[in-house]
């Protein structure tokens, strides 16, 4: 393609296509102190490209294309080629990753321990990851989390994080602008701006963690820790995971002893405050 | 409901774990994950690889399990090892 790039996030070597230079220079900003290997090859190929050769100009519309692709998915404006560019690689690792059980989850880490976070979108999984990463805690993902199915270590996948709407502003207070990209107003999902991780959680991306504690976040309502038996928490994470399906026994085997040997908890917060302090406690309680 | 004999899946084709309450079965034919509460898997465990119909089931489970001495529990047996069946964890034999 005209323009490409290749971005590697924990252990998924992305190659990145577009007939547009702008979505190629927006993630080449996120991801500039993303180490790089370019002789690696890839294990994801996102393409941006235009239905019609004249949609390259003429209200430029980019479809998202790759090793795997989802049936009628709408195209978007090249003002949101970035998000674009997140949505694809999203879809490749979630729709082709076989070699860890991946989980719609996020994930911080301290001393080598992990906190492994699930919950629906708006549960608040992301923006908890992202405060706790500028709060003493190791980055390991905002999105996914991989576990391998070898040893039970929680793997990370530290992409640019997605800040969406009131998330914004509650992280943008905290951190440098420049590790802030540009805001995408209106977009499907609401106002969206990536936050490029710290330096060291990007250093540390192909250091393993043992998971130490499940969290089921819900953000709303009175502060509440309620425990979780082994049999739900595997429930809702086979609802979580993209790929438990498609790896069979392994996928089961590495579910099963997850829960085993992970507390879980359903935690609910009425702020950021609040929740970052009940993650604080139940690991201070998991670790001792 | 007749009462219809069965026999498990061998139990190399199937993954059996204890989650709390819950009990996970992976089968390995069908690559199918099951969530089961008892009696379920104890049905399974004490058919082993016998046909078996209701009655031999309650009459194996009486002996290990205290059933509570409630009226006969053939025909509510019966209908977990038609829902077994339909899951294809048991077959007619």
């Amino acid at each position: 393609m005209r323009h490409s790039t290749r971005i590697a996030v924990g252990p998924v070597q992305f190659r990145i296509g577009s007939d547009w230079r702008a979505p190629v220079a927006a993630l080449g900003r996120l991801y500039a102190g993303y180490p790089r290997d370019t002789a690696r090859p890839a294990d994801a190929t996102v393409r941006l490209f235009a239905a019609r050769p004249w949609r390259r100009w003429l209200r430029p519309s980019v479809e998202i294309g790759g090793d795997f692709t989802v049936p009628d998915a709408l195209p978007l404006p090249l003002s949101m080629g970035l998000l674009a560019a997140e949505m694809g690689m999203n879809l490749q690792v979630a729709l082709g990753w076989r070699r860890h059980l991946l989980l719609h989850a996020s994930a911080v880490a301290r001393d080598g321990r992990a906190v492994i976070m699930s919950g629906e979108s708006g549960s608040g999984k992301s923006t908890l990851a992202a405060l706790l990463g500028e709060d003493g805690w190791r980055l390991m993902g905002d999105e996914f989390t991989l576990i391998d199915p070898a040893g039970g270590d929680a793997l990370a996948f530290p992409r640019a994080v997605s800040l969406k709407n009131a998330a914004i502003a509650e992280v943008a207070a905290r951190v440098d602008a420049a590790r802030l990209g540009p805001l995408l107003a209106g977009t499907p999902k609401g106002d969206i701006r990536h936050l490029i991780p710290r330096a060291d959680a990007i250093a540390a991306m192909h250091e393993p963690a043992r998971p130490v504690l499940l969290l089921f976040p819900r953000f709303g309502g009175e502060a509440g820790i309620e425990p979780m038996g082994e049999g739900e928490a595997f429930v809702r994470l086979t609802e979580a995971s993209t790929n438990y399906v498609a790896l069979g026994e392994a996928g089961f085997a590495a579910l099963t002893r997850l829960v085993r040997e992970t507390p879980a908890f359903g935690i609910s917060y009425p702020d950021s405050t609040t929740g970052l302090a009940l993650v604080e406690q139940l690991f201070a309680e998991a670790v001792r | 409901m007749a009462d219809r004999v069965y026999r498990a899946a061998p139990p190399e084709t199937l993954r059996i774990e204890a989650l709390g309450e819950l009990t996970v079965l992976f089968d390995r034919r069908s690559m199918q994950t099951h969530l089961m509460t008892q009696p379920m898997p104890e049905i399974l465990a004490v058919m082993a690889g016998d046909p078996c119909n209701a009655a031999t089931v309650a009459e194996r489970l009486a002996a290990r399990f205290d059933l509570g001495g409630g009226g006969d529990p053939t025909p509510l047996i019966a209908e977990r090892l038609a829902e077994l069946a339909a899951m294809g964890l048991v077959a007619e034999a």
